[in-house]
């Protein structure tokens, strides 16, 4: 059968690549129904990576955060018409005691292969999830729920058991996912999010405190902390939480930067900090992440950060949710119907 | 219910190349109707795919089905008419045979040398057939369209705006479609040149569902080779 895939070829610019699908592998045939847009998509989209990047990743389709249904399954491990959300991450090595995200030889769809914009996708049965009872809008943002669940079980295992108190830097969506996991992970601890935007913070409801970056008091004190600011904002963060966390805490790094930066070595040694990068997630995540969004209140929450534009039909609509994700300080979520 | 209705009652290729219907021509090693059928079974929501085929073709249209599609109970081929609607008519006739006869019966008919449908085509038709009885598949017209009855001097340039060009998939309450045909005379009949055109004769609605300019008609050896361009992505995954 003859698949549609819509690649990024260069910045702005979308073409479509038609590609043979064999219905006869052992594969799950999955049509795309929600997706949502990353940031990682979106620095694509506008050409914000490096131009040795773009030539060597593009052509390429965009989008790792999908929800779907099975139109097909010749591995017979679901029923036709079972809901399932899709594991972007391509299992590489495997070696006892390395996560599958990182394990060597792992590849990334939307990420030097091909992200779900297609019209089909053809998958092995181990990277895809099914679920049941999540608004199809939502489930469009599991994967993005179970890189926040990935993080908080690496704290889980490398961090001393003093467990009272978080603090999250950063006010956007990745923050506020973060923050929900640990809500129902801890749910005694204190909760702080420190970031740069009141109207954001105002969001964070379900938090114990909430302050401006410049207004974090000086003697304010967290056992763990969670770095969800990347870029630019990626520096302070990591100032300010080495600043203000106890001795032996674990700091999670979990925002991208696209520039080296600098760290306070000295008071790391000082207090023997443990710095953690967590990055992407896999299978075991996303099945935790279902299990935590099935929870009504845990929708009803995130509900609050999803905004769903129109339906994406042509390769122009494609065009309009890049556009409309820039102006939402949010997730943008869409119905895929080309 | 909802069916669907491949068109492959052609017997001549304009393609020069070939000793057999264009609709039978290898595209990336798979006949063209194996793609066209391949994307219609993506579609749950048809209770059976019927493919039209000319008598002299009838017993290869089944060996190709058997050897490709991994779901032939899905599949059913029938003998084809004379022309076009005649074939449409063959199809909802074993359609009634099979599953009886019903209003709410839909077929969604299509080239089966239409090989890029994208199932949101598909899907539209359905939807459209569903609310408004009728649909036809079409895009706007690129280029500028002239009509002239004698084939010598131009007669009218009508306003581009408001002309389309017709594709498929055509889609329809079958009833509607077969009951409409019936009513027409004979010298009615003669001038169809699709089966939209069976309703419009007749002075009922047919609503629009937008196509895709990559949702080409294969029909002559230029087509052939831009498909064969288009169908040669090779697999990375």
């Amino acid at each position: 059968m003859i698949n549609s895939i819509y690649q990024l070829v260069s910045p702005h610019v979308f073409s479509v690549k038609y590609q043979q699908i064999s219905r006869e592998e052992q594969q799950v045939i999955v049509r795309p129904e929600y997706m949502a847009i990353c940031h990682a998509d979106q620095r694509y989209y506008r050409g914000l990576r490096n131009a040795r990047d773009l030539a060597k990743k593009l052509p390429m389709a965009l989008i790792h955060e999908c929800a779907g249904t099975v139109i097909k399954d010749n591995s017979n491990t679901f029923s036709v018409g079972q809901r399932v959300v899709l594991i972007p991450n391509v299992p590489g090595d495997d070696i006892k005691g390395i996560y599958e995200n990182y394990a060597p030889n792992s590849g990334f769809l939307s990420s030097g292969k091909d992200g779900f914009m297609r019209e089909l996708v053809a998958i092995n049965p181990d990277r895809v999830v099914p679920y049941d009872n999540i608004l199809p809008s939502t489930a469009a943002i599991t994967e993005f729920v179970s890189v926040a669940m990935h993080a908080v079980s690496r704290l889980q295992v490398l961090a001393h058991e003093y467990r009272n108190d978080f603090v999250v830097f950063g006010d956007g969506s990745l923050a506020f996912v973060v923050s929900l996991v640990l809500r129902n992970t801890f749910p005694k601890a204190k909760i702080t999010v420190v970031g740069m935007t009141p109207k954001k913070l105002d969001l964070f409801g379900f938090v114990d405190n909430t302050y401006l970056a410049n207004e974090l008091p000086e003697d304010y004190r967290c056992d763990h902390a969670f770095e969800c600011c990347g870029g630019e904002g990626s520096q302070s963060a990591i100032s300010d939480i080495i600043a203000h966390i106890r001795p032996q805490g674990t700091i999670v790094l979990m925002g991208v930067s696209e520039n080296p930066v600098p760290i306070f070595t000295r008071m790391v040694l000082e207090k023997g900090l443990t710095i953690v990068g967590s990055s992407r997630s896999g299978r075991a995540d996303f099945e935790k992440a279902i299990a935590l969004m099935s929870g009504r209140e845990m929708q009803t929450r995130l509900s609050s950060i999803i905004q769903e534009d129109e339906p994406v039909r042509t390769i122009k609509d494609i065009h309009r949710v890049f556009e409309t994700d820039l102006t939402t300080p949010f997730k943008t979520v869409f119905r895929w119907n080309i | 219910m909802i069916f669907g209705a491949i068109l492959a009652g052609g017997v001549g290729s304009r393609m020069k190349i070939a000793d057999r219907p264009k609709q039978f021509l290898p595209l990336d090693e798979k006949p063209i109707l194996i793609h066209t059928l391949e994307k219609f079974l993506m579609c749950s929501r048809f209770e059976k795919i019927y493919i039209g085929v000319h008598e002299k073709w009838v017993l290869y249209a089944k060996d190709i089905v058997k050897k490709y599609i991994s779901e032939p109970e899905r599949v059913e081929i029938v003998e084809g008419g004379k022309d076009r609607n005649l074939t449409i008519m063959s199809i909802i006739e074993g359609i009634e045979r099979d599953y009886g006869k019903s209003d709410d019966h839909i077929i969604v008919t299509h080239d089966s040398v239409r090989p890029f449908v994208s199932i949101r085509i598909i899907e539209e038709n359905i939807d459209a057939a569903l609310k408004y009885g009728a649909c036809d598949t079409v895009i706007p017209a690129t280029d500028t369209i002239v009509r002239s009855d004698d084939g010598k001097f131009i007669t009218e340039i009508p306003e581009r705006p408001l002309m389309y060009q017709g594709q498929t998939p055509q889609s329809f309450k079958m009833s509607l479609l077969k009951n409409t045909y019936n009513s027409l005379s004979e010298e009615q009949k003669a001038i169809l040149t699709d089966a939209c055109k069976i309703l419009v004769v007749a002075n009922i609605p047919v609503s629009l569902v937008q196509g895709d300019v990559a949702n080409m008609k294969i029909t002559a050896i230029e087509d052939y080779r831009v498909a064969e361009a288009m169908a040669g992505g090779e697999k990375r995954d």
